[in-house]
């Protein structure tokens, strides 16, 4: 039971924090088009921190959760140490308070995407090697025969514990000292970061694929395998796209180029397998399976771009514009957001015993608005990406090509907004199942509190 | 193997020298978040301009940058920098900006 209790604590963080995040996404946005908007008290510097540490903490706890939820049923055993599974809640419950507050106080260690202090940093290893030790000592995964999934989970906690370390080589000064070695570093951590994250998501969603349609093929073929170890290959060294720009060595840049071609190979796959999945009609399906299906179209969309723009030709001209920040967010939004939504929707129709064939009218049209709304916001920006380009090949001044780029930006703000709220509608019955779950929690312990306090009363009066 | 090579021949760069002014004012890039704003060689938010080469840059150059750490500009806000901090800022930038040129033609 332990389990299910540490999966939903880590969803109820892993909402909250999409929520929250969300949010503060909508306020830098709104900073994007009027850049007076709270620029003295809430200014986009702290924004952008609490916006992006929320919603990537959104992705890493559902992930983490539903990891947590589903260990017992994978290893046929109840989690090993549920206290380790407790600390690790707590510590990631600590992190996520305390960067806020380190945020909003204007503390920051000024590292991008790991604004906050060092220590925070140090913190969230620990944190992964505690549940890198449960699952483990839960599972005992005998890799040779193991599902891709097994394969999966291990290697995203294993790369968290390695990226995060490689984030924080900056503090010494072999790093610190050499720009070209401290940005060369801090793409690759965060490059491989992102693929560690994608391989705990990618794991929960094989893992899902197996439990919704039974095929075993599907987790344990050769040709599953070769993906995930092209994947995990990709993990390793496609980072260096980011790097083009950077003078370091150019054998980076060729290995990386050659390791990102590779992607072709999961796009033809993809195409391959088109008719067989995305034109069928699959309503009969579990909604996690519909859910799964529908981010294959992102992943579609999100591949051919990032084949795109590692071309190093095109990529002098896309790097450092919103095309890269469409890339990030159809890969955070459309494929992981969307996945994510697939394990825990099938985490609450497990808890309420349904089939999960049947999905609420008004969560249906809030998924097609989630699509649209994204898909508007996704085009944007790349559009946006495309206009800075073109400006700044005209050597127009910064200014100028911001004035350049107010409609797209008023369109990705208002897209944005919608999408926040799809989103919201699309996590509130998950939403109501979690806050359900705390209130029996706390009415579980008022009961038992009140049992205690009888009991002492009635050994008082004997 | 690979990520020891990236760590010390990949990124080797003996010809540039970093001196204390120019770590004071990376310790000072990093203690307001610049990068949130401003990009490096990429790496960064995009509200702000990149700064890579902003020192070098013929159009912006050290006036302009002097003149936004003075007193911010219509999307940033005035962070108070006093005169010695924005010199080692700068110092910070021009050494980013001697490490190389810009890419895009």
């Amino acid at each position: 039971m332990s389990n299910k209790k540490i999966g939903f604590s880590f969803l109820i963080i892993a909402f909250t924090s999409l929520i929250i995040g969300l949010f503060f996404g909508m306020i830098g946005g709104l900073q994007y088009v009027l850049p007076e908007f709270l620029r003295e008290a809430l200014a986009f510097q702290k924004t952008r921190p609490l916006h992006v540490f929320l919603v990537t903490q959104w992705i890493s706890c559902c992930a983490v959760g539903c990891i947590y939820y589903f260990m017992p049923g994978v290893a046929n055993r109840q989690l090993y140490f549920p206290t380790l599974g407790w600390l690790h809640f707590a510590l990631t419950s600590f992190i996520i308070v305390a960067s806020m507050i380190f945020f909003f106080s204007g503390n920051f260690s000024g590292r991008e995407y790991m604004e906050f202090p060092l220590w925070i940093a140090g913190l969230m290893i620990v944190g992964w090697i505690l549940m890198l030790v449960n699952f483990i000592a839960t599972v005992r995964p005998a890799y040779h025969t193991a599902p891709v999934y097994i394969w999966s989970w291990t290697a995203g906690m294993v790369f968290f514990i390695i990226t995060i370390s490689e984030s924080l080589l900056w503090s010494i000064d072999h790093f610190n000292n050499n720009i070209v070695r401290d940005i060369t570093v801090q793409w690759k951590a965060l490059g491989s970061m992102v693929g560690a994250w994608n391989m705990l998501v990618y794991g929960c969603t094989t893992y899902l694929m197996f439990k919704t349609t039974g095929k075993k093929e599907l987790v344990q073929s050769k040709l599953t395998f070769f993906f995930f170890f092209l994947g995990l290959t990709n993990l390793m060294f496609n980072w260096g796209h980011h790097t083009y720009v950077v003078p370091a060595s150019p054998v980076i840049k060729a290995v990386s180029y050659i390791i990102s071609m590779t992607e072709l190979l999961i796009l033809f796959q993809m195409i391959t397998k088109w008719k067989k999945t995305f034109l069928q009609n699959n309503s009969k399906e579990h909604f996690s399976y519909r859910l799964i299906n529908m981010a294959d179209r992102w992943i579609l969309l999100n591949l051919t771009l990032a084949i795109i723009i590692s071309v190093p030709f095109i990529n002098q001209y896309t790097h450092g514009t919103h095309i890269t920040v469409a890339h990030a967010m159809g890969a955070t939004i459309g494929i992981n957001t969307t996945l994510l939504f697939s394990a825990a929707f099938y985490v609450y129709y497990k808890e309420k015993r349904a089939a999960g064939i049947y999905i609420p009218g008004v969560t249906k049209k809030a998924l097609l608005v989630f699509n649209i709304s994204l898909l508007v916001f996704w085009v944007a920006l790349i559009a946006s990406g495309i206009a800075k380009s073109k400006a700044l090949l005209q050597h127009k001044g910064f200014y100028e090509v911001m004035g350049t780029l107010k409609p797209y930006f008023n369109v990705f703000m208002l897209s944005g907004f919608v999408l926040m709220f799809a989103i919201i509608v699309m996590a509130a019955p998950i939403c109501k199942f979690l806050l359900r779950f705390v209130m029996q929690k706390k009415q579980q312990i008022i009961l038992q509190r009140e049992e205690q306090v009888m009991v002492k009363r009635h050994l008082e009066e004997v | 193997v690979y990520s020891a090579w990236v760590f010390t021949k990949g990124t080797d760069k003996p010809e540039l020298k970093f001196t204390g002014e120019m770590a004071k004012g990376k310790a000072l890039w990093h203690k307001n978040n610049c990068i949130s704003c401003h990009q490096l060689y990429g790496l960064g938010g995009y509200l702000g301009s990149d700064l890579t080469n902003v020192m070098s840059d013929e159009k912006r150059g050290r006036q302009y940058a002097e003149s936004f750490l003075k007193s911010g500009g219509p999307r940033m806000p005035d962070f108070k920098f006093n005169d010695k901090e924005i010199s080692q800022i700068m110092a910070y930038l021009s050494y980013v900006d001697s490490s190389a040129k810009p890419s895009m033609p």
